[in-house]
């Protein structure tokens, strides 16, 4: 699969109070984002579990996000800050295992940053463009039994 | 007398004691120890013998002692409770008196992790306090720890060091009175710099009387430079320097330095003198045993008494 | 409780590498508590294997399941009808746990997924410190409640050492000197004075030293 027939499949998991609302405004907008990210609905991004983020990329995302409020701005004050140690730990393991710490990223923002989704989208999009397919995509898994 | 000790002889006499030591060789040469030795016959009464001093391996003290003892010296076994339990102990303890060794001082030892070998497991079967108790039950009551006769007690004299500037403060002097009790014939200080903060303790020793049950050796330690000084403040556990110390170091052209730090080594021991309840001083002169009959001589303390 | 963490992933893949279908068992007494081996931690560490063995295009089937504890014979069997699918079981139990389950199970392959590293207590939230080293022989109604043989580095008996120095241990200074903690807790209850007995020298015979150990209450026994 050549880079540019390479069309990502990316996940965000998006607070209900900010980044999904924005997700939103960024329609009604008529700004335009790349198709490729699927949104995941949270009450607070302080609900993001690490499983979560693992169980994105096993069952075939290539990159993963989390969008959260802005920092101090939580609906649940703290929430945000739970996520981005959850995102940086999920990070670590996925380092160790060397699939790249890299496809996961947490980001922030407000309900009135439309623009902002966007972008987050597209970088995101482009990220992983560059790092290419995940990689248990890449990959023939060999029947059990046989030894690589 | 407990023992053959020359250093309880000059106690016993009324003598104001002088004691240094030295580190063993981080090899089998014989020649380090007996060249260090050679340094302060007749300059000191008694010379320590350091124990793996910050977990560093070394020959061992009580093989260092015995080449002292063979040379006329009056060696100090120092043993740490880090490295033997209570069988090796004793054995080390009738094996070192069987070859002489009137002293011992009883240690706890620096954690292993300061040595050159911080994975190794450490043993304290047993504390300073208790390895104490035991020799004094060798010695005085001939029997090992669990109470079997010993056949030939091992007479030593029984050493301990004391912190003065360690925390928490309020319990130095009880502490000092519990190794008192444990049965400590004499203590060396830790490096004394902070003269007003050991007067203090010094105060509350002679309060309690405690001056009147053990011989209290100050410590004093000469510093090389102002880098010494720093270091002994920053990073030595226990280590009290006053930034005074520092600055006067720090006052005096840099060639002159090791020559002032002698100059306030002479000094403390001289005021060391006048207080009341210190019976001596133990010089600790670090890599640097050929400074010592200076300042033995320097601060009056030669030439050592026969007893 | 007992406290634990997680084994590197690197020694843990060398392990169960020539294995293609293994059990990953939590336990949901102690190390669900530390957060190093429940059911949680299990779906973790599975998730983690079988990423790192797709992008290897090597195959890995995986059992998650979590025992109320394993410790006990009758959790254990629960497993029993599972086993004879698995090549492995990868516990993330602590070290009495992963044995009792390979004694269980022996012809059955059996690792640890966790370091076991201490007694200890959950401090705050993310923080857990070390408090007893099961000598066998508590005196902590002699010092203060707070024991000697844990929390001071050389578990003296009759401390501080010389290496106390503002409140913290020679060692280092995130270690704080159980020795200060004691005597600051005599002091509180108005027992200083106590500082001053001796305590002799300990029997270890009742701790590890004196060989593997148990308990038998005769009452209890069947």
């Amino acid at each position: 699969m050549s880079e540019s027939e390479f069309e990502p499949k990316i996940v965000a998991f998006c607070c209900h109070y900010c980044a999904y609302t924005a997700a939103d405004l960024a329609g009604s907008m008529r700004l335009q984002y790349p198709p490729n990210v699927r949104v995941v609905r949270l009450p607070c991004t302080g609900k993001v579990d690490i499983l979560y983020l693992l169980k994105a990329f096993e069952d075939g995302a290539d990159g993963v996000y989390v969008a959260g409020c802005m920092e101090g701005d939580c609906h649940f004050i703290n929430g945000n800050f739970r996520a981005k140690k959850r995102v940086h730990y999920a990070k670590k393991l996925l380092d160790e295992i060397g699939f790249g710490g890299d496809r996961l990223e947490m980001f922030n923002m407000s309900a009135s940053m439309g623009p902002r989704f966007a972008e987050v989208a597209r970088e995101m999009v482009d990220r992983i463009k560059k790092l290419g397919p995940s990689p248990i995509k890449t990959v023939q898994t060999q029947k059990s039994g046989d030894k690589p | 007398m407990k023992s053959a000790s020359r250093l309880e002889k000059v106690l016993e006499k009324g003598e104001f004691a002088v004691t240094s030591e030295c580190g063993p060789p981080r090899g089998a040469d014989a020649e380090v120890i007996q060249k260090k030795g050679a340094l302060l016959k007749g300059v000191v009464d008694a010379i320590n013998v350091t124990d793996n001093q910050t977990s560093v391996v070394r020959m061992s003290s009580a093989a260092s002692c015995f080449i002292l003892k063979g040379m006329g010296l009056d060696p100090v076994l120092q043993m740490v409770t880090r490295d033997r339990n209570r069988i090796a102990i004793q054995s080390d303890i009738l094996g070192a008196a069987a070859v002489g060794v009137n002293n011992i001082l009883c240690l706890s030892g620096d954690h292993q992790v300061f040595g050159d070998h911080p994975k190794a497991k450490n043993v304290y079967d047993m504390d300073s306090i208790q390895l104490i108790h035991s020799v004094r039950k060798m010695r005085d009551e001939g029997t090992f720890i669990e109470g079997d006769e010993i056949k030939g007690a091992p007479k030593l004299f029984i050493g301990a060091a004391c912190n003065p500037f360690a925390d928490p403060f309020e319990i130095r002097v009880p502490r000092l009175a519990k190794k008192v009790a444990a049965g400590v014939d004499f203590v060396q200080t830790q490096c004394i710099y902070n003269i007003d903060k050991f007067e203090e303790w010094m105060k509350g020793v002679r309060d309690r009387g405690l001056h009147e049950k053990v011989h209290i050796l100050a410590g004093v330690t000469p510093m090389k430079s102002v880098g010494m000084a720093k270091y002994m403040k920053n990073m030595v556990p226990g280590m009290d320097v006053p930034d005074e110390v520092i600055e006067r170091m720090k006052g005096v052209p840099k060639e002159k330095r090791a020559d002032e730090g002698i100059t306030i080594c002479v000094e403390t021991i001289q005021k060391m003198k006048e207080i009341e309840g210190v019976r001596g001083v133990h010089i600790m002169a670090i890599e640097w045993e050929d400074r010592v009959p200076e300042i033995v001589e320097r601060a009056g303390l030669s030439p050592r008494p026969d007893v | 409780m007992i406290v634990g963490s997680r084994k590197p992933m690197e020694e843990i893949e060398a392990m169960i590498d020539p294995f293609e279908r293994i059990i990953v068992l939590g336990c949901r007494e102690c190390v669900t508590v530390c957060s190093v081996g429940g059911e949680k931690e299990v779906g973790i560490l599975a998730a983690e294997l079988r990423l790192s063995r797709k992008q290897k295009g090597r195959a890995i089937d995986i059992l998650e399941f979590s025992l109320e504890r394993q410790c006990d014979h009758e959790y254990i069997e629960q497993i029993r009808t599972q086993v004879a699918n698995y090549d492995a079981i990868l516990s993330m139990a602590c070290g009495a746990g992963v044995q009792f389950v390979a004694e269980s199970y022996p012809e059955m392959p059996v690792f640890p997924a966790v370091n076991t590293t201490f007694i200890g207590v959950t401090e705050e939230q993310g923080l857990w410190t070390e408090r007893c080293q099961a000598c066998g022989n508590c005196i902590l109604h002699l010092t203060g409640g707070i024991c000697p043989v844990s929390r001071c580095s050389k578990s003296l008996m009759n401390g501080p050492c010389g290496g106390s120095s503002d409140g913290k241990c020679e060692v280092n200074k995130e270690i704080v000197c159980g020795w200060q903690l004691i005597i600051e807790r005599l002091k509180q209850l108005g027992q200083l004075d106590k500082y001053e007995e001796y305590i002799p020298i300990k029997d270890w015979s009742s701790s590890r030293a004196g060989g593997p150990r148990k308990v038998v209450r005769e009452d209890l026994r069947i």
